[in-house]
C-alpha cells in the first residue's frame, strides 16, 4: 500500500493525535493506589455505584432498542410526511450539551412538567429524583445513537430480501420480524453497545433530572465526580479505573462476538 | 379459459410498459425482450411488488390489480435467488409454508420433499453461501413452488449461471416447468432459454408488445429487427406486389410466396452468395453491394455488405479466399427467391 517515505506533516500530527488520547489514561493508571486498590474495590458505595451504573445503562440500552429500533425502521422504509424533520429532530440530543437535556427533561417530565404533571396526578408516577427518572435521563442521550446506527445498517440491507418475503406470502410484520431483524442484526448490535456506552458514561441529564443520591441515583460517573470534589482524589481514580475497566473489558468481548461481523 | 388474464400498465417518468399477457394452465410463456424493455417491470406489477398505473389483472378468476404481493399466490424466482442468508436450504424453502400457516413440523416435511424434487437433500442444512450458482437456483425455485402457486414467475433464471451449468439446470428447469399445474412466465432475455423453456414466445420492445406466438412461428417470420437478429435473419418491410416486394428506394425482392399490401421479407445469412461480377441468368435477386465488415461466425465467416439493402451474409472461408474479401470491396450480392420468405405485416 505505501510508497516511499511517510510524509512528516502526516506522520508527525498522528502520532501527537495518538499520544493525545493515550496519555491521560496512562495518567491516570500512573496514578492508581494500587495497594489499597483491593480493600477500595470492596468498599459498599462502590459496589453499589457500580451495580447501579450497570443496571441503568442495560435498562436504558432495552428501552433505546425497544423505541429505537422501529422509529429507525420508520425512517428507513416508509415514505412519510416530515421524515426530513423526524430526522433532524433525532439528531438533536447529539449535539445538544446533556445538562440542558436534563433541564429539558425536568420539564417535560417533573412534577409540573409538560407530562410529568398528568403522569403524577394520574398514575401517582414521579420520575425525576428515582432510578428510572436515571434509565429516562441515560436512554434520553443514548437514542440517537442507536436509531442512526441501525438506520444506517437497515438502509445498506438489500430490501429485495423482504420483497422476496412478501412474494412467500409474510405480512410486513413478519417480514420484520423474520427477514429485516435478522438482517441487519449486526447492525442492531453495533449500535445497541454504542448505546450502552454511552449510557454508561451519561453525566450531566443524569444529575440534572435525576439528582446524585447514593444508591438511588448515583452512578460511576457521578460518584466520581463526587468524590472528586470531596478533595478524595485517590479514590476518584479508583473509581474511574473500574469504570474504565468495565467498559473496555465489555466493549472489547462484544467487539468479537458483533462487532466484527461483515 | 387462461388462467392468467392482464394488461399490465405501468408508467415510471417517460417509460411506459404497456403489455397484454394470457398464460393458460399448465402453460410456460415467455417474455423475451433486450435489456430495458420492461420485462422485469411487467414481472414485478404481476407479483404485486410494483404497482400498476392502469390495467387489469386477473388470476384464476380473481382480481389482484391491487392486491398485496403476499396474497397472491405468485411464486417469484429471483434472478439472483434472493435466498435469505441467515437461514439454511431447508429453512428457506419452508419459509412460504410457514406463513400460509403450516406448523414448523408440516413446513420442514415440505421443505424436505421439495428439496428432494430439485435433487438437493444432501445440502437441506446448507447456507446460501455454501451453495453452488446452480444449487442457489434449484433452492430458489423450490422455494417458489413450495407455496403452491398459482402463477410462477422466473426473472432471468439462468443469467447468473456460468455456461456449464447453465445447460445442465436449463434441461432441469424444463422438467420442473412441464410437471408446474398453474402458469408459468418467464422473463429472458436469451432467445435459447425461452425456445426451450417456453411454450409461448411474447416479445417485448420499448414496453410494448411486438410479436407472439410459438417458437416455430416467431423463427421463421420475424416482425421486427430485434426479433430478426435474434433469430438470425435478414428482414425488411415493404410493399407486396404478387411474388414482388417493394421496398424503400424501389429496391425489388423476389419470393415464391405470394403477398399484397404491407408486408415483410426474410431470408437468411446462409443464403446470400457473393460474385465478383453481375450473375446472369436465373430468376434471382441480384444486387451491387461493398463488404463493410467481416467476423467470425462459428466455422463460416459473417460480412455485412452496404448497398440498396443492408445484409449481413455467411460464407466459407475458402469462398472469402477465393473472393479477396476486405472491407470496402465491390462485389454482386444474390439471394434466390425459393430461400425468401414473405408473409403480411398486418
Amino acid at each position: 500500500m505505501t510508497r516511499g517515505r511517510v510524509p512528516g506533516a502526516l506522520l508527525v500530527p498522528a502520532i501527537g493525535g495518538l499520544i493525545f488520547l493515550v496519555l491521560p489514561l496512562a495518567g491516570l493508571l500512573w496514578r492508581t493506589p494500587w495497594a489499597t486498590l483491593p480493600q477500595r474495590l470492596t468498599e459498599p458505595e462502590v459496589v453499589e455505584a457500580l451495580k447501579l451504573s450497570l443496571l441503568t445503562a442495560s435498562l436504558a440500552t432495552l428501552l433505546c432498542l425497544v423505541l429505537g429500533v422501529p422509529l429507525a425502521w420508520m425512517l428507513a422504509r416508509v415514505a412519510f410526511p416530515g421524515r426530513r424533520v423526524a430526522r433532524a429532530l433525532i439528531t438533536v440530543p447529539l449535539v445538544l450539551p446533556p445538562v440542558v437535556g436534563g433541564i429539558a427533561l425536568l420539564l417535560a417530565l417533573g412534577r409540573r412538567g409538560l407530562l410529568g404533571g398528568w403522569l403524577d396526578s394520574t398514575f401517582g408516577v414521579s420520575l425525576p429524583f428515582t432510578t428510572a427518572g436515571v434509565v429516562v435521563a441515560e436512554a434520553f442521550v443514548a437514542l440517537p445513537f442507536l436509531v442512526i446506527s441501525v438506520e444506517g445498517a437497515l438502509r445498506g440491507a438489500d430490501t429485495r430480501y423482504e420483497e422476496a418475503a412478501a412474494t412467500l406470502g409474510a405480512s410486513r410484520w413478519t417480514t420484520f420480524t423474520h427477514v429485516t431483524l435478522p438482517l441487519v442484526a449486526p447492525g442492531i448490535a453495533a449500535g445497541g453497545v454504542l448505546c450502552w456506552a454511552r449510557a454508561l458514561g451519561e453525566f450531566g441529564a443524569t444529575i440534572t433530572f435525576a439528582g446524585n443520591y447514593p444508591g438511588i441515583t448515583q452512578t460511576m460517573p457521578l460518584a466520581v465526580y463526587q468524590t472528586m470534589e470531596s478533595g478524595d482524589l485517590d479514590g476518584a481514580v479508583v473509581l474511574s479505573l473500574i469504570l474504565l475497566a468495565v467498559s473496555v473489558t465489555i466493549l472489547a468481548a462484544l467487539r468479537d462476538r458483533w462487532l466484527a461481523a461483515p | 379459459m387462461s388462467l392468467l388474464d392482464a394488461r399490465l400498465v405501468v408508467r415510471r417518468g417517460d417509460f411506459r410498459l404497456d403489455v397484454a399477457l394470457t398464460v393458460g394452465r399448465g402453460e410456460t410463456v415467455a417474455l423475451l425482450g433486450p435489456n430495458g424493455a420492461g420485462k422485469t417491470t411487467a414481472l414485478r406489477a404481476l407479483a404485486g411488488l410494483t404497482p400498476l398505473s392502469g390495467g387489469h389483472l386477473t388470476l384464476a378468476g380473481r382480481d389482484l390489480s391491487t392486491t398485496p404481493p403476499e396474497h397472491r399466490r405468485v411464486g417469484v424466482v429471483f434472478q439472483d435467488y434472493l435466498l435469505f442468508p441467515h437461514l439454511n436450504a431447508r429453512d428457506n424453502v419452508a419459509f412460504g409454508p410457514r406463513r400460509q400457516g403450516a406448523g414448523r413440523r408440516a413446513a420442514h416435511a415440505t421443505a424436505e420433499r421439495w428439496l428432494e424434487r430439485v435433487g438437493l437433500t444432501d445440502l437441506a442444512r446448507r447456507k446460501p453461501r455454501s451453495l453452488s450458482g446452480g444449487q442457489a437456483q434449484r433452492v430458489a425455485l423450490a422455494r417458489a413452488l413450495a407455496v403452491e402457486p398459482v402463477l410462477l414467475l422466473l426473472d432471468e433464471p439462468l443469467a447468473a449461471l456460468d455456461a456449464r451449468s447453465r445447460l445442465e439446470t436449463r434441461a432441469e428447469l424444463h422438467r420442473h416447468l412441464s410437471a408446474h399445474p398453474g402458469a408459468t412466465l418467464l422473463v429472458t432475455h436469451d432467445p435459447l432459454d425461452a425456445l426451450v423453456l417456453a411454450d409461448r414466445l411474447v416479445i417485448v420492445e420499448d414496453g410494448r408488445v411486438v410479436q407472439e406466438g410459438d417458437a416455430a412461428t416467431i423463427t421463421a417470420r420475424p416482425r421486427t429487427d430485434y426479433v430478426a437478429q435474434l433469430v438470425g435473419l435478414n428482414l425488411f418491410r415493404g410493399r407486396g406486389e404478387g411474388h414482388a416486394v417493394r421496398l424503400a428506394g424501389d429496391f425489388v425482392l423476389t419470393a415464391t410466396d405470394v403477398v399484397h399490401g404491407d408486408a415483410f421479407v426474410a431470408f437468411p445469412p446462409a443464403a446470400v452468395a457473393l460474385h465478383p461480377a453481375q450473375p446472369d441468368g436465373s430468376p434471382r435477386n441480384t444486387w451491387p453491394a461493398v463488404l463493410t465488415d467481416i467476423q467470425r461466425h462459428g466455422d463460416n465467416l459473417r460480412v455485412r455488405l452496404d448497398g440498396p439493402i443492408v445484409v449481413a451474409a455467411d460464407i466459407t472461408p475458402a469462398a472469402a479466399a477465393q473472393l479477396d474479401l476486405a472491407p470496402g470491396r465491390a462485389l454482386w450480392a444474390a439471394v434466390k427467391a425459393s430461400e425468401t420468405r414473405a408473409y403480411p405485416a398486418s
